[in-house]
């Protein structure tokens, strides 16, 4: 004989609702700030207390093909990706690399030392490490007990 | 082909995959963008692989199947705290099914600036060879 329950019948729905929420939210994207610039290239912006870290994948782009700059808070990054030609006959069965220009600007959260940028390109991951300028590292403020 | 025309690049995010491998890691899987053409004697596929280095990079020709499998670590140290993040980081991977036949002793793979270039030849076809016959 079927027990009967006092509990609310949509209790079970409510429960399997909540495990799809948990799932189907396990698989979306965990990215902090709201949605891509969509400029290329797609950029991580870090900190730690000493500086701030921008790093961008640039596949096949030589550190040349790089321009590089900073203003105050405005970090400008722009160059130019080449395929190169392999020769004239050739048969192509796949095209998704793409080639062209770029030119993106980043703006930092506080000053960075403009003296101090450092940038490197390796395996087609650009990272430009920015140490901050004194006025952006935080300051611990001691509490005085009374 | 030359390409002078300078159009700006459109800033795609990565194509995430689920694979039928299991990983060792925990982590998202990317399907590389990739070329492939071929020319007379071989088959060049180029994936872009960034912050792959060539230590962490698989490639497996089986039966026909290109596996192309590749880690990259996350440049981030424990004590950066993100701002934003635009992209993930995570491992690389695509097949391909190889319909010529290939050389396999002949594979050449080449890892530049986060490019993959691989080299597949073709194997020789060996020409039809007339046999004559001696008549007696």
């Amino acid at each position: 004989m079927p027990a009967f329950n006092r509990r609310s019948p949509f209790e079970e729905l409510d429960r399997m609702r909540r495990q799809m929420d948990r799932v189907l939210s396990s698989y979306s994207d965990d990215m902090p700030g709201s949605g891509i610039a969509g400029v290329f290239p797609l950029a991580n912006l870090s900190e730690d207390k000493d500086a701030y870290y921008v790093r961008a994948e640039l596949p096949g782009i030589k550190a040349n093909d790089l321009d590089i700059s900073i203003t105050g808070k405005t970090l400008s990054i722009s160059g130019e990706r080449s395929i190169t030609a392999h020769g004239d006959k050739v048969k192509y069965h796949r095209r998704e690399r793409e080639a062209g220009s770029f030119s993106r600007v980043i703006t930092l959260p506080g000053q960075a030392d403009a003296n101090k940028v450092e940038a490197q390109c390796s395996n087609g991951v650009l990272t430009i490490v920015l140490p901050k300028a004194e006025s952006a590292k935080p300051k611990q403020i001691a509490v005085k007990a009374s | 082909m030359t390409d002078k025309e300078s159009k700006e690049l459109q800033a795609k995010e990565k194509t995430a995959v689920s694979t039928p491998a299991e990983s060792t890691r925990p982590g998202p899987v990317f399907e590389p963008a990739v070329d492939i053409f071929e020319n007379e004697k071989e088959l060049i596929l180029l994936a872009d692989i960034p912050g792959v280095k060539s230590s962490d990079l698989t490639i497996d020709l089986n039966d026909g199947v290109l596996t192309l499998s590749g880690d990259a670590e996350s440049p981030e140290k424990q004590n950066e705290s993100d701002i934003f993040r635009e992209y993930r980081t995570g491992k690389y991977f695509r097949q391909f099914t190889v319909s010529e036949a290939v050389d396999q002793s002949k594979i050449e793979a080449e890892l530049k600036e986060g490019v993959l270039h691989l080299h597949l030849p073709k194997v020789e076809v060996v020409a039809p060879r007339k046999i004559a016959v001696k008549s007696s």
